[in-house]
């Protein structure tokens, strides 16, 4: 509890709102992102998101190599989640070719997407803690956890991020034994973690007097800004592509949809620990299920691969809400148009209704709770 | 039993476990001291690409047919054939350029390359002092034998030493089958020419 003032400075000072600039090169934004706030004194009045410095032009490149050549440049896009976004790319093209995916490589691309969604939520949180002043110690945990899930990539793929590993029709190296182990062992060990994580997170007091009802985002205006993710489930939106469309082989998998109850930053943490739950229970059904066979579709060529004209979406649920990809065919070897829906480019776009009359440093952790990444809000 | 400051204690515990832990369990230290101590990299690990050659250096896999130079999404590769004095394709790369500053790693090269020439190698040590000209990999420094090929990735060498052996020994049968049916056909006309 805070004394009252003995004077209140407001009546024997004048104050005016002051204009700075968070970013671009600040730790704290999470790459290169500016936000142009007004403050009174530390409350922040009005905040304008300043994106742009990391495009790379990806969407124009895109249409000037072959189908094949934007596989690595989607590894670039969220660079936590590359098996999730070669997910979105290889599905879209799929939709528009009409290839047919074999059972073995579906099931790889699960247990690929959920693992990348596990070490994507661990950091994400691990982040958001070391935003609300907890530095290192939390991440570092997370990122312990993160190593084991990145080794296992980087042995089945050969790197670590950026992976490079899902084609047309499959995927590119079949799981051996060995490697399923590994990803059993990897499974089977991250319950551990996270009940450790949550022992030293969601009932501490400081987390809990930092995070709860900062930065509400209302369930309307979550829906009206067309929020995705854990940001929009937090705020109680039921929404998760993986049930409403029903993807690869998530319509066969029992797994549940945590959903929140006020939106708030301590909401947003808390879905994230609720769904690592529901990826573990889904990476078991798999690892438990996953049956012999080929891991790629034999009509589908390397080189001079071409598409019947037409256009298509494909979207996936990646792990900072739904990532798409839209592309035009003119029946050519490269795509006419290309272009992508990121989920931290349009959830970035409620950060000021959720800043507003917050101080700075709730400012910060609620960027920190949106979970946004540079390399795919500017492409 | 709830008290107040309960889950500070107990975070607090949980750090002090795994700081004291860092000490006597191995799984609980993950870091390695790096330039002294090496983490052994997967076979599957990838970093750069680099070109195979069977016997000698001036005899290499590559016949220099820029398909990899195509394909390369950030255009990192420069090939030129060798050619001898009249002009006459020599099916060898004369320059083989790979700019590793612009290369992503991607392995698309590697993946369409007919010839089982150019492979990705597993040496993450390649800092330079330059920034232009010593980041190009020319054709010797890209040359390496097959049998470093052999001890960076045994399992992937040995399944392409073994389909390079099938195809070859396919060739000579289906050249010994032609000399054969050659030798077959210029033998017969002499026959028939008696009647």
């Amino acid at each position: 509890m805070i004394a009252e003032p003995l004077i209140n400075s407001a009546d024997t000072i004048t104050t005016k709102t002051l204009e700075i600039s968070i970013g671009p090169q600040h730790p704290s934004t999470h790459g290169v992102f500016r936000m142009d706030v007004v403050l009174d004194g530390e409350v922040v009045r009005a905040l304008k998101p300043v994106v742009g410095y990391l495009h790379r032009n990806h969407e124009q490149l895109a249409e000037k190599i072959s189908w094949l050549g934007s596989m690595p440049y989607t590894d670039r896009l969220d660079y936590f989640n590359s098996m999730s976004n070669n997910w979105a790319y290889a599905l879209a093209v799929e939709k528009l070719a009409g290839i047919k995916v074999p059972e073995r490589a579906e099931c790889i691309r699960v247990i690929m997407a959920e693992l990348s969604r596990l070490q994507n939520h661990a950091s994400a949180i691990g982040f958001l803690l070391q935003d609300c002043g907890a530095w290192g110690t939390p991440l570092l945990y997370a990122f312990k956890e993160r190593e084991k899930i990145l080794d296992f990539f980087e042995t089945v793929s050969g790197s670590r991020m950026m992976c490079n590993y899902f084609r047309f029709g499959g995927v590119r190296v079949d799981l051996n034994d060995a490697m399923l182990a590994m990803a059993r062992k990897i499974v089977a060990e991250f319950p551990k973690f996270l009940d450790e994580f949550e022992k030293l997170m969601t009932t501490n007091e400081v987390v809990l007097a930092r995070c709860q009802r900062v930065g509400i985002l209302p369930r309307e205006l979550a829906i009206a800004g067309s929020v995705s993710g854990p940001v929009a489930r937090a705020s109680g939106v039921e929404y998760d592509i993986r049930k409403v469309d029903k993807y690869g082989i998530y319509d066969r998998l029992e797994f549940g949809v945590p959903v929140g109850r006020i939106g708030d930053v301590y909401d947003r943490y808390y879905i994230r620990v609720l769904e690592m739950r529901e990826s573990v229970k889904i990476l078991q059904q798999v690892l438990r299920d996953i049956p012999a066979g080929p891991v790629q579709a034999v009509e589908v060529k390397l080189r001079g691969f071409k598409i019947p004209a037409g256009d298509g979406y494909g979207r996936v649920e990646g792990p900072k809400g739904e990532l798409g990809f839209y592309l035009v065919s003119e029946g050519g070897p490269k795509p006419y148009r290309y272009h992508i829906r990121p989920p931290s480019f349009i959830n970035l776009t409620v950060l000021e209704d959720m800043c507003v009359g917050h101080k700075v440093a709730d400012a910060i952790i609620i960027l920190g709770s949106i979970d946004i990444v540079l390399g795919e809000v500017d492409r | 039993m709830n008290y107040p400051g309960k889950g500070l204690v107990e975070g607090l515990a949980i750090t002090a476990r795994n700081f004291v832990g860092s000490y006597f369990y191995k799984d609980r230290l993950t870091t390695v001291q790096y330039p002294e101590e090496r983490v052994q990299t997967p076979e599957n690990s990838r970093t750069f690409p680099f070109l195979v050659f069977d016997e000698s250096p001036d005899k290499p896999r590559c016949t220099a047919c820029k398909i990899c130079e195509v394909e390369c999404p950030p255009k990192c590769i420069y090939i030129v054939m060798d050619r001898d004095d009249k002009g006459k394709p020599l099916q060898r790369p004369k320059v083989f350029d790979i700019d590793i500053s612009v290369c992503m790693q991607c392995q698309i090269c590697v993946e369409v390359c007919p010839f089982e020439s150019i492979k990705m190698d597993n040496d993450y040590e390649k800092s330079r002092y330059g920034r232009f000209n010593d980041l190009v990999q020319r054709l010797p420094d890209l040359l390496k034998s097959n049998a470093y090929y052999n001890k960076i990735k045994p399992a992937e060498a040995a399944e392409v030493d073994a389909k390079l052996k099938a195809e070859a020994e396919a060739k000579a049968a289906k050249k010994a089958a032609a000399a054969a049916a050659a030798a077959k056909a210029t033998a017969v006309p002499p026959a028939g020419s008696v009647t």
